[in-house]
């Protein structure tokens, strides 16, 4: 019998019942929630009169609509009356039901799919789930992570459980080194650019070859958070010595004797030698390059020494007519180079990349220099209140600010812009979040897509630039 | 949530790939804290030629009258015919209550995205996967002739046009059997309580980190 993969253990391990009709029951050990899809599930245990199963799996924060400025004044600082009522009705459920609550004026308060692993309520070998996609994050730490949508969050509440049906096993491997100045995100940027935003449907991704097994946990969840823009729900990396040292020392993680079996355990959750994947991709780690994305979805995306792509070459007359819709969107014309496009903000932040080595890799691209005059805003926004502290404790927010750079308080902010923060028609942004869809960032606002280091040396230039050439 | 057994409805053409989450329904209207109302926010960057803002009345709104929707042909389908992918991005559950509020029963598509996927079957709402050959030729139909409709048998497993062609999809038991009888699926979920709690009582011997820590 061939071996098992690192998905089908974390299956196995989290199996309580496997039914007639091919459905499963699968326990889950975390569950994440933030204010904007959970309220209803919230109502809906209220109407049926339900308790949440175990309390002391659950942890909350509001993170989508919170403000980036003016914090102190906590929940009255929330200028929009709808987005208030939807914190204030997260707080109001959390102390009802008697969850564990970061509030928003909490230091600890931050992106869900940031505060889970800084806290170490992401452990190596849990279920985790949380409504919101980008809980594939959770999967770097070895973990069966994925995003669950509204009444899901009802049904783990109320039960501890999820219904699911076993996916496939595909493993995409990263073989070599990466070279200078390009990180995890131009490394998903590739993957999908390669697989398309459908290569992972139906299929759990395994990230794995030297060039992953070489990555710092931040740029791994970096990877595994846009699993779903690959079409996977669950995109893990196996757990190494790596992940240990990033999850021993945390508050939530077991202490002592305790903490001694738990690594024994971790240091199971990889796959074996002779597992049998349905589907394996490969890349090779040197050659890829810095990654622009030009159009209206993750897979459209070119490497910065490229053209945008001329519709007229794609045969393919499906994608040929989404090639000429993106291009309208974008406002760009065929065959012009990625480094040719001019943009009015920047943004680094998001769940994708708003971790302390995100922050860093920016700065050391701004240091000394100044934002270009050319854009309208630049602005970094840091993924939790202790990175923001970890980041000024080592004089990244003077080098941004002195760049000519925001530096604003933690929260989704612009990534989705359901905050403050958005783009205006027509404008161009450098982000370093995950979606580029239409209107994502704001109606008619135009998303590229780039890792920390590109946008910082974006903003520094006005346009893109190859950030490899600033590091010379 | 409503039972779906048969269905025959007016259908719709979607015709763009990787229709994702946010263009459903964008983010502003992801504020509320109900389940219902989304409908005449469905699509509605594309629907509206304005920016729409959360507790507007949408009947004063400039229309954009390129958008299928927006035809009157189309106004009361029922049955939406998409491309591939979807559903993708965002597990936002709005998108579905969006759909279902506007009027919609069942989704046709090549693939759809796989949290889209699930969350639609908790709402009443089918979505049917058909190869893009079957899908291209449902377009075609669609577009030729006004008012063309579709009869969906979820029992039988069948899309059948007014020609009485029928083709034949694939659905998973659980999933068609809460369907078809409206379960509510927490319900079902708990009568195994007894195996969730040996399962937590033997992962506590095993694991018991993953218990009482930090909450």
């Amino acid at each position: 019998m061939a071996g098992k993969t690192l998905y089908d253990k974390l299956w196995d391990d989290h199996l309580v019942k496997q039914r007639d009709d091919g459905s499963a029951l699968i326990y889950i050990d975390r569950h994440l929630l933030h204010e904007v899809t959970s309220p209803q599930a919230f109502e809906g245990l209220r109407l049926a009169g339900r308790k949440p199963w175990r309390l002391d799996a659950n942890l909350a924060t509001p993170d989508h609509n919170v403000p980036t400025t003016d914090r102190e004044r906590g929940v009255e600082g929330i200028v929009d009356p709808v987005s208030r009522i939807q914190v204030e009705t997260l707080d109001k459920n959390c102390d009802e039901f008697g969850i564990l609550e970061f509030k928003i004026k909490d230091q600890r308060q931050g992106i869900v799919h940031v505060i889970g692993p800084e806290q170490g309520a992401t452990l190596p070998g849990m279920s985790i789930v949380c409504g919101d996609s980008h809980t594939s994050t959770h999967g770097a730490f070895g973990c069966l992570a994925h995003g669950i949508g509204t009444s899901e969050v009802e049904h783990v509440l109320a039960t501890q459980c999820l219904v699911q049906q076993k996916m496939k096993n595909m493993l995409v491997k990263v073989n070599g080194k990466l070279g200078p100045g390009v990180t995890g995100k131009d490394v998903v940027l590739a993957i999908i650019g390669k697989i398309g935003t459908a290569g992972g449907t139906g299929c759990a991704i395994e990230f794995g070859g030297e060039a992953i097994r070489d990555l710092s946990m931040e740029a791994r969840m970096t990877i595994c958070n846009m699993s779903i823009e690959a079409g996977a729900r669950v995109g893990m990396v196996a757990v190494d010595q790596t992940t240990i040292d990033y999850v021993k020392d945390r508050p939530f993680a077991p202490k002592g004797e305790m903490r001694d079996r738990a690594i024994e355990y971790w240091k199971t959750l990889h796959s074996d030698d002779d597992a049998v994947f349905d589907k394996v991709v490969e890349l090779e780690g040197s050659e890829i390059m810095p990654q622009v994305s030009w159009g209206t979805s993750p897979e459209m995306v070119a490497g910065v020494g490229g053209n945008v792509p001329d519709p007229e070459t794609e045969a393919d007359p499906i994608k040929r007519e989404g090639i000429v819709r993106a291009l309208k969107y974008m406002g760009l014309k065929p065959n012009m180079p990625i480094t040719e496009i001019k943009l009015d903000r920047v943004f680094i932040g998001s769940c994708t990349n708003s971790r302390i080595e995100d922050l860093r890799e920016a700065a050391a691209v701004v240091k000394g220099h100044k934002v270009s005059p050319l854009l309208k805003q630049a602005m970094v926004v840091p993924g939790s209140g202790l990175v923001k502290v970890q980041a000024e404790q080592e004089g990244l927010d003077k080098i941004f600010i002195e760049a000519g750079l925001e530096w604003r308080d933690p929260g989704c902010s612009m990534c989705l812009a359901m905050n403050a923060d958005k783009l205006g028609q027509g404008e161009h942004c450098a982000s370093t979040s995950n979606r580029n869809f239409e209107g994502r960032q704001g109606f008619g606002g135009r998303t590229h897509l780039v890792s920390p280091a590109m946008a910082a040396a974006a903003a520094i230039n006005g346009h893109f630039v190859d950030v490899r050439e600033m590091m010379n | 949530m409503r039972a779906l057994k048969q269905h025959q409805g007016i259908v719709a053409p979607m015709d763009r790939s990787n229709v994702d989450t946010d263009m459903i329904i964008p983010k502003q209207f992801l504020k509320s804290i109900k389940r219902t109302g989304f409908g005449p926010n469905l699509f509605d960057e594309l629907r509206y030629m304005d920016e729409g803002k959360p507790d507007q009345d949408c009947s004063q709104r400039p229309i954009n009258p390129d958008f299928v929707l927006n035809q009157d042909r189309y106004k009361n389908a029922s049955v939406l015919l998409a491309r591939r992918n979807f559903g993708c991005g965002s597990s936002r559950e709005h998108a579905p209550w969006a759909l279902e509020d506007f009027g919609f029963r069942v989704i046709i598509a090549p693939s759809f995205a796989d949290i889209f996927y699930n969350n639609c079957f908790k709402n009443g709402l089918l979505p049917i996967v058909l190869n893009e050959e079957i899908v291209g030729q449902l377009f075609r139909e669609t577009e030729a002739e006004e008012g063309y409709h579709l009869s969906v048998d979820l029992e039988a497993k069948t899309v059948t046009t007014p020609s009485g062609e029928f083709f034949s999809f694939e659905v998973d038991d659980f999933r068609r059997h809460c369907l078809l009888n409206g379960l509510d699926d927490i319900g079902v979920t708990l009568e195994d309580a007894g195996a969730i709690r040996a399962y937590e009582e033997s992962r506590r011997k095993t694991a018991p980190w993953l218990f009482g820590a930090g909450g």
